[in-house]
């Protein structure tokens, strides 16, 4: 894999950041785009722009198409076993309330129990807590260990007859850690208990197979996977979509509509109100595309090199301290720096163009549980190198050195 | 940009080693202050005497280099001011840290002033000028007393 020609796919790099170069290890917050995907955005609205599934017009149908197409794409990608499992949505934010309103609404009462984890993104938290109040549900949290991880066993421990369904995160962004979610999926289903996952950060970097992972809901964040922003996934297996209440009522999808009663439409459509973001999907096309031809198992390999190449540089230089020491970690550094708070080492490093994530990454309850209030986050994606650790790396020494620290 | 400006020997002196980080014993003020977006958290105390001058004033919390700074500072400049001072104090800071260059007040000795200047290299940086106001705002909360949390991302 010839990753500074694929770096020459993204625009962004091309372009000087303050006059840097940008080292940009911010992709577990948003990815890059490759300039197919930019394009594609480009090339619809310049060309064959028209809402989708309404108008019998040669643009409408052509339109219609495209967006199947892309529907099509990531069935095939994630190995979904039908198309209609697949549900676009605005983002893996959107795919998670419409799961936990709808779900909740039906299949939540007084006293049952969410069980989701400490690690969890607070987008796959506060939907669930949403219930406590309307569903009067408990949400109960799997513990972290001190490896920054969630283990089988943790889950199994906090499992009651009153768990209902198991929230669980694919890949931490926080501690990097990937859970065994086949081997929770497999514990939930022994006791009837469906499973969600936040594919969020799983998804860019890891090779998905839903029929193998046999989760029941997984969601997906299109601006996470090289696509354009507002777009996400929710892929849900055909007997909940069929089984759950709609989420949002509006056009596009409804079957009938009358005064005394309205039906709602087959499958995807009864998820897809309103107009939706029809250029994001089409371009998206073009991500699942892009990771195609890479070949995702050859980035997670090159993630994981990059990954072990950071961790040995960062364990080198004195008073970092990375969070978290999981056996299974995807390409996320969460770490911190005695004596100097991560918004000023983000502002610093800054300065010479490395962009990395400082704060509680929506993390807020893994930060307590650290005793930390922040933490600065490298991550990466597909078009980082070394070199760019070795920028990371220098930009720390010359933080430490404004700060008087040794 | 400008890191130096951002980061000046006084900057860093008080965000090591904050003034007034502590709880005063007999507050009679008090708030909280917290920015959602970074996890940043103020607590500040105030012992207001019955000539409405501040007695004592504290902080407790924990931020980066400029909002422990900003903290530091702002407890040194205003212990020993009328309330209606600190006031003028405060939304004369806010002032200067979001559009004047200059401080206008005339409550502050000139060396304070300059010290307080110090802080003004934020205004280089939109994303922690929050940094740099919450204990200020914190503050006015604590003068006023109102029980409600300072939430500066709507500041």
């Amino acid at each position: 894999m010839n990753i500074s020609e694929i770096k020459k796919e993204f625009p962004i790099f091309s372009n000087k950041v303050q006059n840097n170069d940008l080292v940009y290890l911010d992709s577990a917050n948003s990815a890059q785009k490759p300039k197919a995907v930019i394009d594609r955005v480009y090339d619809f609205y310049t060309k064959e722009f028209s809402n989708v599934g309404r108008s019998v017009h040669y643009l409408a149908v052509a339109a219609t198409n495209l967006y199947e197409n892309t529907r099509s794409s990531v069935q095939k990608y994630i190995n979904a076993k039908d198309k209609n499992e697949i549900v676009f949505t605005k983002g893996a934010t959107e795919a998670i309330n419409l799961v936990a309103n709808t779900f909740g609404q039906k299949h939540l009462n007084e006293g049952d129990e969410v069980l989701i984890t400490e690690l969890e993104h607070h987008s796959n938290y506060v939907p669930w807590h949403f219930l406590r109040k309307s569903k009067k549900i408990k949400v109960e949290f799997a513990e972290v260990n001190n490896d920054g991880e969630v283990t089988l066993e943790s889950i199994e421990k906090k499992i009651t007859n009153k768990t209902k369904i198991i929230a669980i995160t694919h890949l931490s962004n926080v501690t990097g850690a990937i859970l065994p979610v086949k081997e929770i999926v497999s514990l939930a289903h022994s006791k009837g208990i469906p499973v969600l996952v936040d594919g969020c950060q799983g998804a860019p970097h890891l090779k998905l197979d839903m029929q193998d992972l046999d989760c029941d809901f997984y969601a997906i964040s299109g601006h996470k996977m090289y696509g354009p922003t507002g777009i996400g996934i929710l892929y849900a297996k055909k007997k909940w979509l069929e089984d759950l209440p709609p989420y949002q009522g509006g056009g596009g999808m409804i079957g009938e509509v009358k005064k005394n009663g309205i039906s709602y439409g087959e499958l995807p459509n009864k998820y897809e109100a309103g107009t939706m973001a029809t250029a994001q999907v089409i371009a998206f096309n073009e991500s699942i595309k892009f990771l195609e031809r890479i070949g995702i198992e050859n980035i997670e390999k090159h993630e994981k090199e990059l990954l072990n190449y950071a961790i040995e540089v960062l364990r080198k230089n004195n008073s970092i301290n990375i969070i978290g020491n999981p056996a299974k970690k995807g390409g996320v550094i969460s770490f911190t720096v005695e004596g100097i708070h991560p918004h000023d080492i983000a502002t610093i490093l800054d300065e010479d163009g490395v962009a990395i994530r400082a704060g509680h990454h929506c993390c807020q309850i893994l930060h307590e549980k650290l005793g930390l209030s922040a933490s600065a986050r490298a991550s990466f994606g597909v078009y980082n190198t070394k070199d760019d650790i070795d920028l990371l790396n220098e930009s720390l020494n010359k933080c430490k050195k404004i700060f008087n620290l040794k | 940009m400008n890191l130096k400006e951002l980061y000046q020997e006084i900057i860093l002196d008080h965000g090591k080693n904050p003034r007034n980080l502590r709880r005063t014993e007999n507050f009679n003020k008090d708030a909280k202050g917290h920015n959602p977006l970074c996890g940043d958290k103020v607590h500040i105390y105030l012992k207001l005497n019955e000539n409405k001058k501040i007695e004592d004033i504290s902080f407790e919390g924990q931020g980066c280099a400029i909002s422990m700074a900003s903290a530091s500072i702002m407890t040194d400049l205003v212990k020993g001011k009328e309330e209606h001072e600190v006031k003028e104090i405060v939304s004369d800071f806010l002032d200067m840290i979001k559009e004047k260059d200059e401080l206008s007040n005339n409550i502050l000795h000139k060396d304070d002033k300059t010290k307080l200047m110090c802080l003004s290299g934020v205004k280089q940086y939109p994303m922690r000028v929050k940094c740099a106001t919450l204990s200020w705002h914190t503050l006015t909360s604590a003068i006023n007393n109102s029980q409600e949390e300072i939430n500066n991302e709507s500041n």
